[in-house]
């Protein structure tokens, strides 16, 4: 894992650092600068020292000392900025992954159960559907009718206006704040994994296990959740670390934005508008550790899932 | 017939509708098997055979498949049965053991657990009580250590092992027939002598019928009472065990004898071969479906021969009984005549 994470820091230094053209004091120092003004950059962000001392102090900066601070407002500090967003896109993505789940879970066993009858036509038309609506659309519409058009009515009016609320001052209003993302986050991967674990589930029909279950004189249910869905856990885990390593790392960008969410993504976008170095650095080593971290779960997952990965 | 036998198919005929046509993968199959009776049924893939035995067991669950005919199990129709009446004798019963025991077992669940289920779903035992029958049937089909064996998983056991775990979950509700498809094919020879030993004692010690399915002759001489030979979806000839091998009838029997290497006498060559591949079920000819590979063709062929012969010994075959065994000794030299 550190090695890992040490690789793309030293890619991500290298690719806004060392890339040719991409001179970050020129782009600090603006445009049609003059080089006096350049050098005076140079120096005073200490660009001008050898490639391996900058990744070298910065690092130091980031990891240990924690004092590594914005290119572009001086003298912020970094670290503290990306705590703050992270809980703000925890709770995002794990309440939307919690929804996906389960609504995949029973979407794709719903299909699977009634494959080939309308059942079975009707999900899948209605998870494609959600695949393909854009989810600052989706988001943008629930903005419209539980904000707007239909915030007054008995429905909405429990809806609280956008913005975060931490978790921990008040559980139930964080619970009412991220409700609404939380579902305009899901959708599209309730769609998605639905979809994949219906295929996946009715391909397993033709295994033989599966027979010999069915000669046993198994009920269909006790087929499909026992043996069936064990095997197309799989498959459904390993998409689901990769996302999830994503959209914590920062991929939930466009529904914070919609949702006024200050979280991650945010800041990594708001970073890159800036070029702000320091600030890219930090927010993509941390959606690193975070995409590696659910790899290493994923891992963990395949071998409770499956004994053949199980060390003896 | 004093009692009604405990398996009775009638004209059982499997189709696919297939875009080309239709596909009769059975065609107008019967047989019967009584209490206590091992019959084989041999013949080469896609002859039918398994879906022979998945059809008694409700088990083809294609869209396109029609099943037409009638099985009778104990006196009772089972074509058309209603799928929760037909899930209590499947497993009950009537079981079955498939023929790759590499693949028909739920990798992620422990061989114990899998025996539990079936029993489970059939007695309403507890599940302390269904796991040690579970390892008492472990025993019983010669695992060592059942306890142990019961606890692992598939994957962890030999291709034997796992075939003695498939047998044991077939024989945990004392099924009354077992349908075996090619159990012992994915084995080697040491093991399959085990598995063929175990089989036939599952005559006498839980006295049960079986259907073996093989396409090994030298399984059904060793085991079988009756013999029922399929070609292209039909039966070719039918006959108690020491009957088709002392007197085969059917040129298609004689050609897969003439394949069997013999254990004794003079070493052979070449063992014959049957000329030819089994016709494509698509475009059968309209007569005798073996008549394009078969040396003793006539036109009498042309039309389909209906299987004919006093019950205990049937073939469908043109070729006269006096005929026989002047081809026989043709087909086969005088091995079979020997013997």
């Amino acid at each position: 894992m550190v090695f890992v994470l040490f690789g793309i820091s030293v890619l991500v230094f290298l690719i806004f650092f060392a890339t040719p053209g991409a001179d970050p004091a020129a782009r600090i120092a603006g445009r049609n600068a003059s080089p006096e003004t350049l050098e005076q950059v140079r120096a005073s962000f200490g660009l001008d020292r050898p490639l391996p001392v900058q990744y070298a102090l910065m690092m130091q900066r980031l990891f240990i000392t924690g004092e590594l601070t914005s290119f572009v407002n001086r003298g912020e500090r970094v670290v503290p900025e990306v705590m703050e967003a992270a809980p703000v896109t925890l709770s995002l993505v794990f309440g939307g992954a919690v929804l996906w789940v389960a609504g995949s879970l029973v979407i794709g066993l719903t299909a699977a159960a009634f494959r080939n009858t309308v059942v079975d036509r009707g999900l899948m038309i209605l998870s494609l559907i959600g695949v393909s609506m854009p989810v600052f659309w989706v988001g943008e519409m629930l903005n419209l009718v539980t904000q707007n058009r239909l915030h007054d009515t008995v429905l909405f009016s429990w809806v609280p206006a956008l913005g975060y609320k931490p978790l921990l001052a008040d559980p139930w209003d964080w619970f009412k704040t991220m409700l609404v993302p939380w579902v305009s986050l899901a959708i599209l991967y309730i769609g998605l994994y639905g979809r994949v674990l219906r295929a996946s589930l009715v391909e397993a029909e033709q295994e033989d296990y599966i027979r010999t279950a069915r000669a046993k004189g198994l009920s269909e249910f006790h087929i499909l959740t026992r043996h069936a869905l064990r095997m197309s856990l799989i498959g459904f885990v390993t998409l689901f670390g990769l996302d999830f390593g994503v959209l914590v790392g920062g991929g939930a960008l466009l529904t914070e934005v919609v949702f006024g969410l200050q979280g991650v993504g945010k800041l990594t976008f708001d970073a890159l508008h800036t070029l702000d170095l320091p600030m890219i650095m930090a927010t993509v080593m941390y959606s690193s550790v975070f995409v590696v971290l659910a790899n290493t779960v994923v891992d963990l997952l395949y071998a409770v899932i499956d004994p053949r990965v199980r060390a003896r | 017939m004093t009692e009604a036998p405990l398996l009775e198919i009638r004209n059982l005929r499997v189709s696919f509708r297939t875009e080309r046509g239709m596909v009769r993968a059975v065609d107008d199959l019967s047989l019967t098997i009584g209490a206590r009776e091992i019959v084989g049924i041999v013949g080469e893939s896609g002859s039918g055979k398994t879906m022979t035995v998945l059809a008694i067991l409700g088990l083809i669950r294609d869209p396109n498949a029609v099943i037409e005919g009638s099985i009778r199990f104990r006196g009772r129709e089972l074509i058309g049965l209603p799928d929760r009446e037909m899930r209590r004798l499947r497993g009950g019963a009537i079981a079955m053991i498939f023929q790759d025991p590499m693949t028909a077992l739920t990798p992620v669940h422990t061989i114990g657990r899998q025996i539990v289920e079936q029993i489970r779903e059939h007695r309403g035992l507890t599940h302390r009580a269904a796991w040690d029958r579970a390892v008492a049937l472990l025993d019983a089909v010669g695992i060592p250590r059942p306890g142990i064996v019961a606890e692992r998983y598939p994957h962890e056991l030999s291709g034997g092992m796992r075939q003695r775990a498939v047998i044991a979950m077939a024989l945990s509700c004392d099924p009354a027939l077992l349908l075996a498809d090619e159990p012992t094919t994915a084995l080697d020879v040491t093991v399959q002598a085990q598995i063929l030993d175990l089989i036939r004692r599952l005559r006498t010690e839980f006295d049960s019928s079986v259907v073996l399915i093989t396409h090994n002759l030298g399984v059904v001489a060793e085991i079988a009472d009756a013999v029922i030979v399929m070609y292209a979806g039909r039966i070719a000839e039918r006959a108690g065990t020491e009957a088709l091998f002392a007197d085969p009838w059917h040129p298609y029997t004689w050609g897969l004898l003439g394949s069997v290497p013999p254990l004794d006498g003079p070493r052979l060559m070449r063992l014959t071969s049957i000329p030819g591949l089994p016709p494509s079920l698509l475009n059968l000819p309209p007569g005798c479906p073996f008549m394009p590979r078969c040396r003793w063709r006539r036109d009498a062929c042309l039309a389909r021969p209906p299987l004919e012969g006093p019950p205990a010994h049937q073939a469908a075959c043109v070729i006269a009984p006096e005929e026989r065994p002047a081809d026989r000794v043709q087909a086969l030299g005088p091995l079979v005549a020997a013997r």
